[in-house]
């Protein structure tokens, strides 16, 4: 289904990455928003506020991340689609919540504008040091899937992707950005409302006394109902069974874990995006993503023009990991070359993936600017050596 | 034994209030002698008087002993994180108006961990009625020591006494915004759930504190006796004050209790403070969302 024309600014625009992911929002059906100020991210939800009066939206500003990352769920349950936004420390703040909506199976959207950590940091700098703990920060084994924006154009389109992923597949969506692409200003060109697609959740509309809220069939995926319309739904955080009832037991908590994992995994190739440039006959693979794919452009240039055969993996969404595609480029090229804003972190899933069949080199940094190019080019020519 | 009266006392078919719980979940986890299942006795009798459609109540818990009523009510019910049933409650509320979001736990849950949540909650005027069980204890991890905790009594974590100054939750609630405040014990059945349905009735952040009994954790390790002993404590030593000073109104370990309701008034809600807002700032042009626009229409 389409956009609801109402909330669509169609047309080209000239704003960041910040306002691009509000509006994406919004096009995506997003009316309910519940955050708390902190910087690089702020600006997102400064424009929700600015606009939601005019949308339909409900907006609040709550006392702090953990309040704003469990409204949503609430908003949610009351039928709406929902976001939080926040940066390093709120999202620490948040992370119990993460957990909460991957276990009840709650939709919804966590804006992450990254800045250079740990603690307070670089509150007005970039980084890419909470990949990790978007994937594994909340407490036990779970599922989510984390998207990452390279360009305000990006975070119009992709905020609107996280939506229809997270309806989809009933499961918490992280938008990784970082300072640097929510404070980039760029031109966002916002199509008409009947050219953005838009996906909802499923709903059951059978009969009350067969509902069981958290029943699937083949595709792992229970449908919704909302508070109000008299199923009387019961809604747990506790290991519980099909009915959604607390069940204390081993084999309900091997059950639910088993599927809360597989519902993910079985759909991993619908929901895997990468962007490959000249990866076919290429030595060398630079695998990046977010801010750090643009600062590897001119090292990548560089190195086709002192002759080495250069292609780039820019990683879309990051989780799940594309473990098919860069298990097969290992078996491939010579090398591997992984900047990132952090000290290492993908560079594991990219060692693991490629279980020692290429050469992997990281190009870590700790964040508060972006690369100099001339470092990805020596770690370019660097993985080459010796292979 | 005159007949009709036979037929009256023993032939019921069911318990009059099992069609508001689940009760393919019962055996309740509660102890014997736990005042939280009569509170939840005088929550469903002012269900029932309340004229309220019950498809439209949603009932909202955190973590604990407390915590567990959301899944014992046939009611959309929502068992969510320590702490942070409130904040949960206001996203349904914002998202979904029409209903009657009722938030249930505990004192510790809603007033250590969650008191941040609790207080901006009644500062928002947010319209929920917040039901709070005080057994002075954390008692589903076995007996620490909470907000609540008379000075003097012991806990796990205050093996030596507690020294620590309690909180005194209706003057808390009421300095912070509540627009209804009650306190009873779990003595006090009736009172508790004509004050229940006052607060289901009210817009706004209403509050009610219900004292009620944790024998296994509390009243044995004070030495207090049972949850009887507790209860005719409760009768023994409450004074009813309706209207009394919230300031006036601490608990002291085994001290007088005052209870009653102590503050009724009015003030625009969240949701009405917004739509009155915007309406008068933008007019035609604010646009509220569809479940606010409806329940607008339907008060007006």
């Amino acid at each position: 289904m389409h956009a609801d024309p109402i909330g669509v600014l169609t047309g080209a625009h000239f704003i960041d990455g910040d306002h691009a992911c509000s509006e994406g929002a919004i096009a995506a059906g997003c009316r309910f928003v519940a955050g708390y100020p902190i910087t690089p991210s702020t600006e997102v939800v400064e424009r929700i506020a600015e606009r939601f009066p005019f949308v339909g939206g409900v907006f609040i500003q709550m006392e702090d991340e953990i309040a704003s990352s469990i409204a949503i769920q609430g908003a949610v349950w009351g039928g709406k689609k929902a976001m939080t936004v926040t940066s390093g420390p709120g999202f620490s703040l948040m992370m119990e919540h993460i957990g909460l909506a991957a276990m009840t199976e709650t939709p919804c959207v966590f804006v992450d504008v990254q800045r250079a950590g740990p603690s307070t940091g670089l509150p007005t700098m970039p980084a890419q040091g909470d990949m990790m703990q978007a994937r594994w920060g909340s407490h036990g084994d779970y599922q989510i899937i984390a998207i990452v924006p390279n360009s305000p154009q990006e975070c119009f389109d992709l905020t609107v992707h996280a939506f229809n992923l997270s309806e989809r597949y009933r499961v918490p969506v992280m938008m990784m950005m970082d300072e640097c692409v929510g404070h980039m200003i760029e031109r966002v060109v916002i199509p008409s409302a009947d050219k953005i697609e838009v996906h909802n959740r499923k709903v059951y509309d059978g009969p009350k006394e067969s509902y069981r809220a958290f029943e699937t069939g083949r595709d792992l995926i229970p449908s919704m109902v909302k508070a109000g319309d008299g199923y009387r739904i019961h809604v747990t955080g506790l290991t519980h069974d099909e009915k959604g009832y607390p069940d204390m037991s081993v084999s309900a908590q091997g059950k639910l874990v088993q599927r809360l994992m597989d519902k993910i995994r079985i759909h991993a190739d619908d929901i895997v995006m990468y962007k490959e440039e000249d990866v076919e006959g290429a030595d060398v693979v630079v695998v990046s993503f977010g801010i750090t794919s643009r600062t590897a452009i001119p090292a990548i240039e560089q190195a086709r023009a002192k002759g080495l055969k250069v292609g780039h993996l820019r990683l879309v969404v990051v989780w799940p990991f594309p473990e098919k595609r860069i298990r097969e480029l290992a078996g491939k090229v010579k090398s591997i070359v992984v900047p990132e804003l952090n000290m290492g972190q993908i560079v594991y899933e990219v060692e693991r993936c490629a279980a020692g069949k290429c050469n992997v080199v990281s190009v870590p940094h700790a964040g508060g600017t972006v690369h100099q190019p001339k470092d990805i080019l020596a770690a370019i020519e660097k993985s080459l050596r010796g292979t | 034994m005159p007949e009709e009266l036979y037929d009256i006392e023993t032939t019921i078919p069911s318990n009059p209030i099992e069609e508001f719980l689940r009760m393919d979940r019962m055996p309740h986890i509660w102890c014997p002698g736990c005042g939280i299942g009569t509170t939840v006795n005088c929550f469903v009798r002012a269900l029932q008087t309340s004229g309220l459609d019950l498809d439209k109540v949603a009932v909202v818990s955190g973590i604990g002993c407390t915590g567990r009523v959301a899944g014992y009510m046939n009611l959309d019910s929502f068992h969510t994180t320590h702490g942070r049933a409130i904040p949960f409650a206001t996203g349904l509320k914002l998202a979904n108006p029409g209903l009657k979001v009722v938030v249930y736990s505990g004192d510790g849950d809603l007033t250590a961990i969650g008191g941040n949540h609790f207080i901006h909650a009644a500062r928002r005027n947010m319209d929920l009625t917040v039901i709070l069980i005080n057994n002075m204890i954390y008692g589903m991890t076995g007996g620490q020591a909470a907000p609540t905790t008379p000075v003097g009594a012991t806990a796990s974590t205050t093996p030596h006494g507690n020294f620590e100054e309690t909180f005194n939750l209706p003057f808390l609630a009421e300095s912070c915004g509540a627009v209804y405040v009650a306190r009873w014990t779990a003595h006090h059945v009736r009172h508790l759930t004509k004050s229940i349905k006052e607060a289901l009735a009210k817009k706004g952040f209403s509050f009610v504190e219900i004292l009620a009994p944790c024998p296994t954790l509390y009243s044995r390790r004070n030495k207090l006796g049972d949850g009887l002993d507790q209860m005719e404590f409760y009768r023994d030593n409450s004074e009813i004050k309706n209207g009394a000073d919230t300031k006036s109104v601490t608990l002291d370990f085994q001290g007088k209790i005052t209870v009653g309701k102590f503050v009724d008034k009015e003030r625009p809600t969240y949701i009405e403070a917004m739509n009155q807002h915007y309406q008068k700032k933008f007019g035609d042009r604010y646009v509220p969302s569809d479940e606010i626009r409806k329940l607008s229409h339907a008060q007006e």
